[in-house]
């Protein structure tokens, strides 16, 4: 199946085809990174610009490195230190942005639904990098892309999300990516964490971290997202780590061996996950971050150069 | 109070299907209005030789339509709307009086900003304007306001609308002090630390969107207290724009044991859900937040019930900039004055869900009764405020039109069939 939309915004709104289609490319991507020479001309003279209202270092790293892989002109734009501290509003930032003519705007952003607003409001491409507590959709993208890898497929998978649902954009995009692939998804965490009607995505609940993990084949930990939890959601991170953190004891007791452990980074080791699994071996958290290149090179190509049928690896 | 200008003419209203809930009559009548107000209905009236003649011939003819629940946000944010601006947006939707919140800067909260209030609509409103006034100093919910005074001065409710008074003690002597002036206190029951930093419902949208919730319980929570309150007070305690199926159910219990607690819905909560936030549309975005459909019938049924008593828009104005960002960013409220005639008559009386007369009776002479207003009836001597509407005129609804200064309407392109014809403010065509 061809891309035919002119943004990323959710993975909600894909199709289970588009969503392949997007993996596809990715994974045919992958080889550049292991090039000597890391250029490919896919995206020459085409402008992309990362728009970046909320921190994050690997995500705008990886978009960065994505487009000037691609040969895009890549220009960063954060928050801070620019028209935004000044008091400029989202939108007319955003306009003053399209006034330059980008091909494609990626975007940051602390409030839910602010890609969808410059989506609609604005002609270039728009790629959601992290909206609020919404969807973060290339996150999802390259998870599914990472287990696609180590098991071959998806169809029937099982998968454990723990943590902090409630708060995790994460969470909602692979939710909606694993189902539409055919896997059946477990969320859990105390109940204080889990969002109301959750089981309305479609997903199970579970307030057992032993319960959620048992026979599942992937588990993926999320981070305890401290700056954003209003106090009294849980009682002490020493209590969360005590009922919630994924230790090698846990694992062996009630997990299967060939059990996958993701993580979105960054890991608040000693919390959600203990060290000796964050590095062990069912651990694939280094994988993830290696394909978020890719996968954001795939979303960049079919958005901006998608449809021209030049390979990018030839 | 009164609409500008002095009337004297004489003028008959012919030929209009006149409904007036206060009389219990729905029948084609005339009427004669003179000196302002309403002289005489009957079947067919000779109009005197001075009369000027008004066709109403197929068109509704009904009390003025009172919104109990306005925010004209004049002295200090004029920017968003003025007596001037709002009384004209009124008068288009049909209304010939409305109530404004306190919520101004300076709030109104003494004496001296209700006297400009009603200087102000003396001198460029076109409908009565009757000011409600702080229950709080500065609605910071820590010491009264001078309510005497406000009662003295005018103001015929109290509320911290905007706010709720979260502090029980402060809302329980507010309620014990008003009790001699015959003054509801109007709530806006929203519990704070329930409510939290939430900018829409609770519920799968919120959750499906990522955007934090409102519970409907933090609504139940404080109409409870509220009536429980109203219990213990004896006071009579208006609950403001009701969107959760939940408090609905308080009212009605504990109208049933006789406590004196009234209520209002608003034409958005009467006919949108949350499931309109998926657009991200800052003017979906409102305080309650636009809540389920279970809420929405529940609403419905009781407005037709009575166990709520009227429609009231909570007109809301806000500049664009205000509701173009960031849906959490979004101020809230939207405007409603130029709208609710138009979507209640097409989406709630055409389809059958509620009668005519009961909307009519919602509109004009339910609010006239709970805070003890002229006007909601077409009796002999009531002022001659009429609301008049055609059923089948169609209209599409553009912001763009509208005579408010702001446009955050959630019903853009919405199409209905009956809209406001005609209004009449004291026996004066103010709009037509």
């Amino acid at each position: 199946m061809g891309w035919t939309r002119k943004d990323l915004v959710t993975i909600r709104e894909l199709e289970a085809a588009e969503i392949l289609t997007l993996i596809d490319t990715a994974a045919s991507l992958q080889e550049i990174a292991g090039r000597e020479i890391k250029k490919v001309p896919a995206l020459r003279g085409k402008t992309i610009v990362n728009l970046f209202y909320e921190n994050s270092t690997r995500t705008r790293t990886s978009f960065e490195i994505a487009g000037k892989w691609l040969s895009a002109d890549v220009i960063n734009f954060s928050a801070s230190g620019s028209s935004a501290a000044k008091g400029e509003s989202f939108v007319d930032t955003a306009r003053n942005i399209a006034a330059m003519s980008p091909d494609v705007v990626v975007v940051r952003h602390s409030a839910s639904g602010a890609p969808a607003l410059l989506a609609k409001a604005l002609p270039c491409a728009i790629v959601n990098a992290g909206d609020g507590a919404h969807e973060h959709p290339t996150q999802a993208l390259l998870d599914l892309l990472t287990i696609r890898e180590k098991k071959g497929h998806f169809d029937g998978l099982s998968v454990a999300i723990v943590g902090d649902i409630a708060h995790s954009r994460v969470a909602r995009s692979n939710i909606h990516g694993m189902r539409k692939l055919g896997m059946t998804v477990t969320v859990a965490g105390p109940p204080t964490l889990i969002p109301p009607y959750a089981q309305e995505l479609g997903c199970k609940v579970s307030y057992r971290l032993e319960d959620a993990i048992r026979d599942v084949d992937v588990i993926m930990m999320l981070r305890l997202q401290q700056e954003r939890m209003h106090a009294g959601l849980i009682p002490s991170l020493r209590e969360y780590s005590r009922y919630w953190g994924l230790t090698l004891d846990r694992l062996a007791a009630h997990a299967r061996p060939d059990v996958l452990i993701m993580h979105p980074g960054p890991v608040n080791r000693g919390v959600e996950l203990s060290p000796e699994v964050a590095d062990g071996p069912y651990s694939v958290i280094l994988d993830q971050v290696a394909k978020g290149v890719a996968v954001r090179m795939a979303v960049l190509l079919l958005l901006a150069g998608g449809r021209s049928a030049e390979g990018p690896s030839q | 109070m009164s609409p500008r200008g002095a009337v004297s003419s004489t003028l008959v209203i012919r030929g209009g299907r006149v409904i007036d809930p206060a009389a219990s009559i729905d029948a084609e009548q005339d009427v004669l209005i003179e000196d302002g107000k309403i002289a005489r209905l009957a079947a067919r009236i000779t109009p005197p030789p001075e009369a000027t003649v008004i066709d109403a011939s197929g068109k509704w003819v009904c009390p003025g339509f009172i919104d109990m629940h306005v925010h004209l946000r004049e002295p200090g944010h004029e920017y968003k709307e003025t007596v001037a601006t709002g009384t004209r947006a009124a008068a288009a939707g049909g209304f010939t009086a409305v109530c404004c919140m306190a919520n101004t800067q300076p709030v109104n909260d003494n004496r001296a900003v209700t006297d400009y209030i009603r200087a102000k609509a003396e001198s460029e409103g076109v409908v009565r304007v009757y000011p409600i006034g702080a229950v709080s100093r500065g609605l910071a919910g820590r010491e009264l306001a001078e309510l005497a005074e406000l009662a003295e001065a005018g103001c015929v409710a109290f509320s911290d609308d905007g706010k709720c008074v979260m502090n029980a003690e402060l809302y329980r002597r507010a309620m014990e002090y008003t009790l001699p002036f015959g003054t509801p206190v109007i709530s806006h029951a929203e519990d704070d630390t329930l409510a939290r930093d939430g900018c829409m419902h609770e519920g799968v949208v919120s959750t499906e969107l990522g955007l934090s919730g409102i519970p409907a319980a933090a609504e139940d929570v404080m109409v409870a207290r509220d009536i429980v309150l109203a219990e213990l007070t004896g006071a009579h305690v208006h609950i403001a724009h009701v969107s959760s199926a939940g408090a609905v159910r308080l009212v009605r219990d504990a109208k049933a044991r006789g406590v004196r607690v009234t209520a209002e819905v608003t034409p958005h909560h009467l006919l949108l859900t949350d499931e309109a936030v998926r657009s991200w549309d800052g003017n979906m975005k409102m305080a309650p937040p636009l809540r389920t459909k279970r809420d929405v019938e529940a609403l419905i049924e009781a407005l037709v019930d009575g166990t709520i008593d009227c429609v009231a828009t909570d007109h809301a104005p806000h500049a664009l900039s205000e509701k173009e960002g960031e849906f959490d960013h979004a101020a809230n409220g939207v405007v409603g004055l130029e709208t609710a005639v138009c979507v209640l008559v097409d989406r709630l009386v055409k389809p059958g869900l509620l009668p005519l007369v009961t909307l009519v009776s919602r509109l004009s002479r339910d609010p006239a009764r709970l805070l003890r207003l002229p006007g909601g009836s077409l009796g002999a001597g009531a002022p001659a405020d009429v609301t008049l509407i055609d059923p089948d005129a169609a209209i599409t609804i553009d912001p763009a039109r509208f005579a408010s200064r702001s446009r955050n309407t959630p019903f853009t392109g919405w199409t209905a069939t009956g809209r406001p014809w005609k209004t009449i403010v004291g026996g004066k065509v103010v709009w037509q």
